[in-house]
């Protein structure tokens, strides 16, 4: 399979890799995906007293597009509030990494991802 | 040696071997691999295929390598049976065995099949196919250009032929690469078959081009190679071979049509001289091929006495000529049984020369007087 | 980690395909090049001379086998010994019954054959082995049935390495009168093969896995009782009727070299690639969570197969690339199937995905070996670092217990 040099990057040197303290009430978690399928992601995004993402991290059990969709998210989610993260499409990181067609479900994964972290900050915040 | 035998198999191009070479001696990965051995096969696997398409003006998602023409036909007529349950089969009298013979084993599964035979030129009429006969026709199979006498048929008007009366068309274009211009293309057929060692490339590859059109169940399972069409680790060192072979042949066109026919004619005029009867002598043939006999003159004996003068020449084809078995081709054209015994082939190749000719010429002079006396003194 | 003794990745695939010894391809060239007749020409020394050398190759291969040459019949490789013996012998004695026996973890080329078998209206068995990959004897013996007409198992996996008891196996095939067909492909010059002692009708060979060139392969087929098969390539007759077409005489010449150099130099190759073998399973195993697929003891030394746990395939070969190694059998690795081999023998499907066959052979040294070793001591760690499942496992998370978001 040939990735493109953005993936290879993402892949060679992922950023942010790691985890927060998942009980802490300014993180979120979202864990998608399942080994049998081939690919587990765990986004963290640590929000800050403004509201707006101060940090993120992830764990990927995955090829190598579902380690670069995931870093690249990180990356991403870095700035924004809680709405603008849930905003990102999975075609916007397909386009980012020029994912094969094959690869695609790599991205809808990432985007499960944030969803599902914002999702738990937001039920934590309430 | 003189090597007067090019329809049976070519010597190797050295351009062939070069390209080649790389890929028996080094490291070599299978083109199935997803790593970098196998990806650099897969690649010069790919080159290869274009190659050998645009060499017959065919897409390269219509080549498909199998290990031999007989392997091709074999395809063809097997995939098309299996696809197809309801199919007849045409083919005419004088297609190679690789193509009657797996129409005939056909028979015992219940299917129809039909020999039609060719004039006494050896062309082939789709007008001696019988109005019953083409109506329940479904595949017709006819070659290009024959082996043994070398004549080329009409294939444009044959397709267009089968097309009209939605007959699937095979040709064997064996012999007929590399000597005369094939276009798939343009001739708008459903299935040629192709070979490499022919054509002055390596044996143990050749090719089934077939178009979209048609279905074919393979008669061999198992990595689904060739796009499930033909199974196996692909032979690339030959493949690279076959690739090499095809770009050069549209080169050789030029020289099979001027320096081959110019020493042909000289052999021929020679050959009609010294009492030689040329079969289809004033059909539309192959530059290079010559089949020709002499009456009254037994011609293993003649061939025999050639061979030990160093002359590599042929008793009809290759492949039953270990058979005492007069050539099937003249007999189905009426040739009678004598003449067709003795038949002698005579195929130049690019390395021929005039020399080589001439002194075939004296060669053969003498051997036909000395058999001649000894004949005349038995008598 | 860089590998910096090659441009190339080391070669670690010697099952997928082996690179032709280069002793074969001196022998090969003049095959090509000065002697170059069609076998089947009688009536000159081109071709003479290219029969001879023909049938020299066929007395190698039985050499190697000790069958007697009438009994091998050349192909273009093991894909098609395996579908004209199957195919072939099916159909022949297709009076006696229309049942076949398989393994599961048969090679692609057979188990779609059987399966073409099926489509014509024969009933196949595909028999699950045992975990460690071997047959179990009692169970293959009861699947047996009066109308089971053959049997095909193959002698060495290509995935897993494992070497099945073929003299069993033939015996029970002999008492029921059943025709038993050996894929031998990965086979020959890696274990001992007698056919004159071995209850083998049919048997399958490749030249391209044991250091020979692609695009040829054989099918022993015994004289004595004699097997008699359907050919399923029609035409001049070649191969006295059982398999038609125009015969490459460099390729069987190469064939031919390469099983000679089989023969007299097996035992000793195979003493050195067990060293390297030894080696590389004692530094591969001292890695965390790490499953040998298929059992050690009755297994070639050229092969290892192990699972790393809490990694992902593809990730994984894309770290090690500076190896070639494969995931599953080569002809099927281009897909993202997890192995259907290691299915068969019970593994999950993520350790089936995380799975590497290492296959060493003639041209592996003791060094590659090592860089192979430190490479998945650095790669693997770096994986898992990355890996949540392995966060998981470390922090005492029963995975089988999680409830995944499925997708």
């Amino acid at each position: 399979m040939a990735y493109s040099d953005k993936v290879l990057d993402h892949y060679e040197n992922p950023r942010n890799v790691g985890s927060f303290d998942k009980n802490d009430s300014n993180v979120g978690t979202g864990m998608v995906g399942a080994p049998a399928c081939g690919d587990v992601m765990k986004l963290q995004i640590k929000m800050g007293s403004n509201g707006i993402i101060e940090d993120a991290k992830f764990k990927t059990y995955g090829c190598g597009s579902a380690i670069a969709s995931s870093s690249l998210v990180t990356e991403w989610l870095k700035g924004k509030s809680l709405d603008q993260a849930a905003e990102i499409k999975n075609s916007a990181i397909a386009e980012e990494l020029a994912l094969p067609p094959v690869k695609i479900h790599c991205s809808v994964l990432a985007e499960d991802a944030i969803k599902a972290a914002v999702k738990d900050l937001k039920s934590k915040q309430k | 040696m003189i090597y007067f035998d090019n329809n049976a198999t070519t010597a190797l191009h050295p351009e062939v071997l070069k390209e080649m070479l790389p890929f028996l001696t080094s490291q070599q990965g299978n083109p199935a691999s997803n790593h970098t051995f196998g990806r650099k096969a897969h690649t010069a696997l790919e080159e290869a295929r274009e190659k050998v398409a645009a060499s017959v003006n065919a897409h390269p998602s219509q080549v498909i390598f199998t290990s031999s023409g007989t392997e091709s036909n074999n395809t063809i007529i097997n995939g098309i049976a299996k696809a197809y349950s309801n199919s007849h089969f045409g083919y005419s009298s004088i297609e190679h065995p690789c193509i009657s013979e797996p129409i005939k084993s056909l028979v015992s599964q219940g299917y129809k099949i039909s020999e039609i035979p060719v004039d006494s030129n050896g062309i082939f009429n789709v007008s001696s196919i019988s109005d019953k006969t083409k109506k329940s026709l479904t595949f017709l199979s006819v070659m290009m250009a024959n082996n043994e006498t070398g004549v080329i048929q009409n294939i444009a008007e044959i397709a267009d032929w089968s097309k009209k009366n939605t007959i699937q068309f095979h040709t064997d274009a064996v012999q007929a690469l590399g000597k005369i211009k094939v276009d798939f293309e343009a001739l708008d057929i459903d299935a040629m078959t192709i070979s490499s060692h022919k054509i002055y490339g390596p044996q143990g590859v050749a090719a089934l081009i077939v178009n979209k059109k048609i279905d074919i169940i393979p008669y061999m399972q198992g990595g689904g190679q060739e796009k499930g069409l033909r199974s196996g680790t692909e032979n690339i060192a030959a493949i690279i071979g076959f690739g090499k072979a095809c770009e050069r042949s549209s080169q050789n066109l030029v020289e099979f049509k001027e320096n081959i026919g110019r020493l042909r004619l000289i052999l021929e005029k020679a050959l009609l001289a010294i009492g030689a009867i040329i079969f289809c002598e004033n059909s539309n043939r192959l530059s290079n091929t010559t089949f020709f006999s002499f009456k009254n003159i037994d011609g293993s004996t003649l061939l025999t006495a050639l061979d030990r003068k160093g002359f590599a020449i042929a008793s009809g084809s290759a492949c039953s000529s270990n058979s005492s078995e007069p050539s099937h081709v003249l007999l189905s054209m009426g040739v009678d049984l004598d003449l067709a015994q003795g038949a002698l082939r005579i195929s130049l190749g690019l390395e021929s020369t005039e020399g080589e000719v001439n002194g075939f010429i004296d060669t053969l002079k003498d051997e036909v007087d000395r058999l001649r006396q000894m004949a005349a003194v038995a008598a | 980690m860089k590998n910096k003794l090659h441009d190339m990745p080391i070669y670690m695939d010697y099952s997928a395909t082996t690179p032709v010894d280069p002793r074969v391809a001196k022998k090969m060239i003049p095959y090509i090049t000065e002697d170059f007749g069609n076998p089947a020409s009688r009536s000159h020394p081109y071709g003479w001379a290219a029969e001879k050398a023909v049938e020299n190759a066929r007395r190698e291969i039985a050499l190697l086998v000790n069958a007697d040459p009438k009994e091998i019949v050349w192909t273009s490789g093991a894909t098609e010994s395996n579908n004209l013996a199957i195919k072939g012998a099916s159909n022949f004695y297709s009076k006696k019954g229309k049942h076949i026996i398989t393994l599961a973890t048969e090679h692609k080329a057979v188990i779609d054959a059987v399966r073409e078998c099926e489509r014509v209206g024969y009933e196949a068995t595909f028999l699950e082995p045992e975990p460690n990959g071997l047959l179990d004897i009692e169970k293959f013996k009861s699947t047996i049935r009066p109308d089971t007409v053959l049997v095909s198992v193959m002698l060495v996996n290509n995935e897993i390495g494992v070497i099945q008891d073929i003299t069993a196996i033939g015996n029970i095939c002999r008492e029921n009168n059943v025709i038993f067909h050996v894929d031998a492909a990965q086979a020959t010059g890696k274990v001992k093969i007698d056919l004159e002692k071995l209850p083998v009708d049919l048997m399958s060979f490749s030249a391209h896995k044991t250091y020979g060139p692609k695009g040829v392969g054989a099918l022993y087929v015994r004289r004595k009782p004699r097997i008699r098969i359907e050919p399923q390539i029609h035409g001049g007759g070649h191969e006295r009727g059982m398999r038609s077409g125009t015969l490459a005489p460099h390729q069987i010449v190469g064939m031919g070299e390469a099983f000679r150099i089989a023969r007299e130099e097996m035992d000793e190759e195979n003493n050195r690639i067990k060293n390297l073998q030894t080696k590389l399973l004692k530094g591969l195993t001292e890695i965390e969570e790490t499953y040998v697929n298929g059992d050690l003891e009755k297994r070639v030394p050229h092969n290892l197969n192990i699972s790393f746990n809490y990694v992902e395939g593809e990730s994984l070969i894309m770290a090690i690339k500076d190896i070639a190694v494969s995931s599953g059998s080569a002809c099927t690795s281009a897909s993202l199937e997890p192995s259907y081999v290691l299915r068969a023998l019970g593994r999950s499907d993520e350790l089936a995905h995380s799975s590497i066959r290492f296959s060493i052979g003639r041209f592996t040294t003791e060094s590659d070996v090592e860089f192979t070793i430190a490479l998945l001591k650095e790669k693997i760690g770096k994986l898992r670092e990355l890996s949540p499942l392995w966060e998981m496992y470390k922090d005492g998370v029963d995975l089988e217990k999680v409830e995944w978001a499925e997708h």
